[in-house]
């Protein structure tokens, strides 16, 4: 299938594109195509060093969107079981395997994160599991710092943000091992806040099909911690679903479903913010965010039929495992060490 | 008899939220295609994007003479300048959405979220103005 794709891609190119007219000897044959693609993938250092390949890369420009069309695909697969939201798996592992600058990559990041949220929002705004007035104030504050948090990420030197994304992924994979969920929080009072915001409301369990009343408390707290959650989001460019959740459902007590509904919501607003910052910057480049965009949501069509199919326990270690491993080596990268 | 009543600002917010988002990703789509194809020719020749695509995007700006900002309107006929209309249209599709829903707050005489509502669409305002950029 690839190698029909990149066969329709050549023949699209045609005689008089500028690929082919920077190196009229050397095109990629389609026989090429999937081994380049595994190479760039697997060892981006070697196709950028090997001389070979410099001449490759030049000529075939389209080589590194496919490939990232591909992953993103895949990666929109997986991340729909693992209960994670795109923007988390794309920075690290983009960011660590592809030869584009850390800018662009976090500019797309944001798009990819942004356009899930934005596929899922309406169906659960209307089923009821997002709540405006749980997500509304928690948004905003969080959209506004996401803007200062892509500021600070693109005023940083490039290593300090790699370090920086390092440790946040590493924590990520932490957050992710170590907090419990809760199904249905106890939450024995609201606070004044939450009663002031109008946060509660009554969601219908799909599983059971029974009605359940719940109501949000410590809301000050969960505003600062949405504010701190802003500022990562923006500077990262990692989507936050990965921080909202926990923070919706463990400190402020609503159940796990309203939280992730919620949390779309959230990230449609944070996200949106801090991609204006990115695209205003010229840290958004098309070649990169517009297949990203597009193989995410069609992996995350596919993963959504696959839930039933695919064993979430299974795909969430998979996913941690390649946390581990990207975070790793944004560290590495950022630090200097061995790369 | 499990049905629950949504709030009708919320299915107001979701039926204008899933038009303007497909509107955008359309446009993207669309606008990739056409770009690819080499149907419109784009601002940075495409056999110099592996160049281009390692620099910090502020090098990029330089090299270019792009000037950042809302400046890619100018060249919007070119195939690279007309994804970033469909970007746009994703990054600021909240905007309307909101803006529709807080005539039912207000309506209700839910000042507070009414107010809540303009004030998101001022921060995305503000993002989209590209009045704020890092120092560096």
């Amino acid at each position: 299938m690839i190698d029909s794709i990149g066969s329709r891609l050549q023949e699209l190119a045609g005689p008089g594109s500028s690929w082919r007219a920077a190196n009229p000897a050397g095109h990629v044959g389609r026989r090429r195509v999937v081994p380049l693609l595994l190479m760039a993938l697997l060892c981006p250092e070697l196709a950028d060093a090997a001389p070979g390949m410099v001449e490759t890369s030049a000529a075939a420009w389209w080589v590194w969107p496919l490939a990232l069309f591909v992953v993103c695909f895949f990666l929109g697969i997986i991340a729909v079981p693992a209960g994670v939201g795109g923007g988390v798996l794309f920075v690290p592992l983009v960011s660590g395997f592809f030869p584009f600058h850390l800018d662009y990559v976090r500019g797309a990041g944001l798009l990819v994160a942004l356009s899930s949220a934005l596929a899922a929002g309406p169906s659960l705004l209307r089923a009821g599991l997002a709540n405006m007035r749980v997500a509304l104030p928690l948004a905003l504050i969080a959209s506004f710092s996401s803007m200062l948090g892509a500021l600070l990420g693109l005023a940083l030197p490039d290593s300090v943000v790699r370090i920086a994304l390092g440790i946040a992924i590493l924590g990520i994979v932490a957050v992710m091992l170590l907090a419990r969920k809760s199904e249905y929080p106890d939450v024995q009072a609201s606070d004044r806040l939450a009663t002031l915001l109008g946060m509660h409301g009554v969601f219908v369990d799909g599983a059971s099909g029974q009605q359940v009343a719940w109501r949000m408390h410590r809301t000050p707290q969960g505003l600062a911690l949405f504010l701190f959650i802003g500022v990562l989001a923006g500077m990262f460019g990692l989507g936050a679903g990965w921080a909202n959740v926990p923070a919706l459902n463990l400190v402020m007590g609503a159940p796990l479903k309203v939280a992730a509904g919620s949390s779309s919501f959230i990230l449609s607003l944070v996200d949106s913010s801090a991609a204006w910052i990115y695209l205003n910057n010229g840290a958004v480049l098309p070649v990169i965010a517009a297949p990203s965009v597009i193989g995410m949501m069609l992996g995350a069509k596919i993963g959504a039929r696959l839930l039933h199919v695919l064993k979430a326990s299974i795909i969430r270690r998979l996913v941690i495992a390649m946390l581990l491993f990207a975070g790793g080596r944004a560290l590495m990268v950022g630090l200097g060490i061995g790369i | 008899m499990n049905k629950i009543s949504i709030a009708p600002e919320q299915i107001r917010y979701a039926e204008w939220l899933r038009w303007s988002g497909w509107l955008g990703l359309a446009v993207l789509v669309g606008a990739f295609g056409l770009y690819v194809t080499g149907v419109l020719p784009p601002v940075i020749p495409v056999d110099q994007l592996p160049q281009v695509w390692r620099l910090p995007s502020r090098e990029l700006m330089l090299q270019h003479g792009l000037q950042g900002g809302w400046s890619w309107i100018r060249s919007i006929t070119r195939g690279d300048m007309l994804n970033m209309l469909g970007i746009a249209i994703l990054s600021g599709c909240s905007a309307l959405p909101l803006l529709a829903v807080t005539g039912i707050y207000l309506r209700r005489g839910d000042r507070l979220f009414a107010a809540l509502c303009l004030l998101q669409v001022a921060v995305l305002v503000l993002a989209a103005s590209g009045l704020i950029a890092p120092g560096h």
